[in-house]
């Protein structure tokens, strides 16, 4: 079957600014996008350029924006998407090549955040215990792959580039609602300013985006409620 | 260009490279060097579990596991280093736990632990919980964990760099490599006292596989070039439930939890060929047992493909623990697996062999003991051996995190008592060669071509089923296809962000270690684990109880045998 992907390029060694260029390609519809962009990489033109590696949605590496929308472009069938689709990097990220985009500022803001356990001696011999319930209370927010499909799909950060952004509070909340770890109230301080969760007005767009169906916009209120409660 | 210089360098941010790292943070000059960024790196799609003789839910005991590795590997495992793997995984996965990785648990809040392939009970009676799981994300969660812990030891990475090239100095010591920045197309120099290769596998140079887009080999490529030996290539581990046509995997835990093979009329073939473990039996034997089942016509409608079944699994216990297979199943194939059967095949998935190491990730110079100094190896880029012939089912995992801390605690005493090599003469040129040739010369044919047809060939001629003819033809199939390669030519002459350039460079490493697996292959005429060979049907330890090595010399390549270490089982009969 016939569809057109249309795509945003941009090679800095030879653009001024980017353009639009279209393929059309013979896929079956339940081929992913990434098959589409690998076959124009293959078979039609090498200069295009994106990243990938795991193919089946685990890695995080192709998060890009498809008819106005973030995916990953290996776990998205033609088949959801009409005849033609419109394929740009993500928005509020400064683009290095086509749908490569810059993502330092991204992995910065979650270095931020502190996202490693804090916690004191641990029991010689054994496990730090813990319930299944209580793992239950972060588990949703393990299953980021910081793809950054939220954190660019979020309108605050395409306005300001200091909002540590969704990925960044899930990745904390992650630990926060960690049973085994104390460092908690670091973290809430670090959320409770105005590049942190008090930024988030709620637009729900992040919790849409991911991926890894993970409650994004629920786990900032999350925080927003214990930091409230709390009063640090 | 620039030059940097640390005293060790770690290629490879997977979990083999981060457990490495995580030992010298703070404590050494270091980088780690990887063309993803370190999250992206394949330790991340491991699904099942991480094997420890833990004994939480049932007895259990290292050397218990330790009989089943050297079983599972079909004899020719190492079993000094088997002993360590399954020793140092009790501590190694207390550790990650430590870290903060959250493994699933027992209402007591202990790990809960679930079947795998192969693990078993008093040497051989029954299935045994061993594996410890974070849902059907082990290695996402093992991943984050030490990326987390590289963070908070403020390891420093040099993200999207990809080696070119490994470097000796004149007196044979590793002392650095060269590598690419990929963002801006620079070719570096990083010197260093040591060098650790940790580049995952390389599964991609077969059609159907489960190996990431990245797993192309260069690891194993590059330093073979450079003369230092690979130790059992032809081992290379093919997954029994692969999704049908993308390779993708569904992992072994669903037959832990209960899933069954079907096969075109409905039968639950694996008891018939192995009645005690049925579908539990090791990887290599149900690749075989499906291959078997597809030749003689039991394939789903006649075709090569057979179900795995999980919808008699109550709907809770798929959700509670394999969500994320079970949505692979969904997105991919349009299949709700708590009422439907998914269509599976085998796929690549696991290189046994590698970079021959000792206990403490040192690379051996050649069958002796010898090593070479300064050069390091750990996780699937190396062989140390303790997969022998076929790996069991969570013991990738433990190898990444057991050796790749003892490779990172052995450097970090290696960095402190020596100097810095000098480097060779000029050492950029080979790379930096390579890297203009690709770039300039005419294309008269698509890399894309290439490399569609090497999958494919090493598919049909040298994965499940081998023979004398499929091999010489795959052999000759090389000579062809390295020919096409030296013709076929990339679009993007640019330099930022090359990643023309960068999958021209992959293909090479591929035909390399494909050479490495046909000539290994061809050389052993015998059948053992995941090789199997029609035309020598039957294991020979009178001639073949051992490693094979392969190296480059300037006449070409040399293949000579190694012994293995026995220490507590004779080989016997592998019976399940
Ligand atoms: C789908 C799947 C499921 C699995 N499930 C399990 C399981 O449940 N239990 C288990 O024990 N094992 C499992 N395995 C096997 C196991 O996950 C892998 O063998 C293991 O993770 C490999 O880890 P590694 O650290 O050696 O390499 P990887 O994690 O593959 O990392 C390789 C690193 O090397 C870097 N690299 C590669 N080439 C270059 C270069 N030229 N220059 C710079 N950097 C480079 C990459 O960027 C990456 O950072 C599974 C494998 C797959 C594919
Ligand atoms: S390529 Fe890994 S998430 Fe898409």
């Amino acid at each position: 079957m016939d569809y057109v992907f249309r795509i945003k390029r941009y090679d800095p060694d030879v653009d001024v600014k980017p353009h639009f260029e279209e393929y059309t390609l013979d896929l079956a519809p339940t081929d992913r996008v990434l098959d589409g962009l690998n076959e124009i990489k293959w078979h039609h033109d090498g200069t295009l350029t994106y990243r990938r590696s795991c193919a089946h949605g685990v890695c995080g590496s192709d998060a890009m924006r498809i008819n106005g929308r973030n995916y990953l472009a290996c776990k998205t069938l033609m088949k959801e998407f009409g005849k033609k689709i419109t394929l740009e990097p993500l928005v509020g990220f400064r683009v290095i090549k086509d749908l490569v985009v810059d993502m330092e500022d991204f992995f910065a803001g979650y270095r931020s955040i502190k996202p490693y356990l804090i916690a004191g001696e641990a029991p010689a011999g054994a496990e730090r215990r813990q319930t299944p319930e209580e793992l239950a209370r972060y588990e949703g927010a393990t299953k980021c792959i910081l793809c950054a499909a939220c954190t660019s799909s979020c309108p605050i950060t395409w306005a300001n580039e200091t909002f540590v952004g969704p990925a960044a509070i899930v990745n904390a909340a992650r630990f926060i609602y960690d049973s085994r770890d104390e460092g908690a109230a670091e973290r809430l301080r670090i959320l409770n300013t105005n590049t942190g969760v008090w930024r988030c007005r709620t637009v729900f767009n992040c919790t849409e985006a991911c991926p890894r169906d993970i409650e994004v916009t629920n786990t900032i209120e999350d925080v927003k409620r214990t930091l409230l409660l709390e009063q640090v | 260009m620039a030059y940097f210089k640390y005293d060790a360098i770690i290629v490879g941010a997977g979990g083999a490279g981060l457990m490495a790292a995580i030992q010298m943070a703070g404590k050494a000059n270091i980088a780690v060097v990887s063309k993803l960024y370190p999250t992206r790196s394949h330790t991340g799609a491991a699904q099942g579990g991480i094997s420890a003789a833990l004994g939480n839910v049932e007895e259990d005991h290292w050397q218990w596991h330790m009989f089943d590795t050297v079983k599972g590997g079909d004899y020719i495992v190492d079993q000094d280093a088997a002993e360590v793997l399954t020793r140092d995984a009790i501590d190694a996965v207390l550790e990650l736990e430590h870290m903060g990785l959250p493994f699933n648990r027992l209402p007591d809040g202990r790990i809960d632990q679930r079947r795998f392939g192969g693990h078993t009970r008093n040497f051989g009676e029954a299935p045994v919980k061993r594996a410890c799981y974070a849902a059907d994300r082990t290695g996402h969660m093992i991943l984050q964990t030490l990326y987390q812990q590289g963070i908070k030891h403020q390891v420093n990475f040099l993200d999207e760099f990809q080696m070119l090239d490994l470097l000796f100095s004149d007196d044979g010591r590793a002392c650095g490599i060269v590598a690419l920045e990929i963002r801006t197309g620079e070719i570096h120099t990083i010197h260093a006292k040591c060098v650790l290769l940790a580049t995952g596998g390389f599964g991609r140079i077969f059609s159907v596989t489960s190996n990431a887009m990245a797993g192309t080999g260069d690891g194993f490529a590059i330093p073979f070039r450079r003369g230092v030996p690979l130790m059992d290539m032809e081992f290379y581990q093919f997954h029994p439930t692969g999704i049908y046509k993308f390779g993708i995997l569904l992992s072994e835990a669903a037959r832990g939890e209960g899933g069954i093979l079907r096969n075109g009329l409905g039968e639950a073939f694996a008891e018939r060929y192995a009645p005690t473990l049925k579908d539990l039996a090791p990887r290599d034997m149900v690749s075989r047992f499906i291959y078997q089942e597809i030749k003689e016509g039991r394939g789903v409608d006649g075709k090569d493909y057979v179900y795995l079944d999980l919808s008699h699994l109550p709907d809770e216990l798929i959700d509670a623990k394999l969500p994320d297979i079970t949505d692979f199943a969904r997105t991919y194939l349009g299949i709700e697996p708590k009422t439907d059967p998914m269509p599976i095949q085998p796929t690549a998935h696991y290189a046994m062999g590698g970079i021959p190491t000792d206990l403490e990730g040192r690379v051996l110079r050649d069958a002796s003991a010898a090593t070479i100094t300064g050069l390091y190896s750990a996780g699937e880029n190396a062989c140390v051996s303790v997969h022998g012939a076929n790996r069991l089912g969570t013991n990738s995992l433990v190898d990444l995190v057991v050796f790749g801390r003892r490779a990172g605690r052995h450097m970090l005493d290696f960095v402190r008592h020596s100097d810095l090599p000098a480097l060779p003469v000029d050492p950029e040129f080979l790379a930096r060669a390579e890297v203009s040739d690709l770039l300039s010369r005419p294309k008269q044919e698509a890399m894309a071509d290439v490399r569609r047809d090497l999958q494919v060939m090493m598919m049909d001629k040298a994965s499940v089923v081998r023979s004398a003819e499929s091999l010489t033809a795959a052999k000759a199939g090389l000579v062809e296809l390295r020919s096409r390669y030296a013709r076929a030519g990339i679009d993007d002459h640019g330099t930022t962000f090359n990643t023309d350039l960068m999958e021209a460079f992959e293909l090479g490493a591929m035909l390399d270690c494909a050479e490495a697996v046909v000539e290994g292959a061809l050389a052993r005429q015998e059948s053992r684990g995941a090789h199997y060979r029609e035309d020598f049907p039957t294991r020979d330890d009178v001639n073949w109880l051992k490693h094979t090595m392969l190296r480059k010399t300037s006449g070409g390549l040399e293949l000579t045998k190694k012994s293995v270490s026995i220490t507590e089982f004779q080989p016997k009969e592998r019976k399940y």
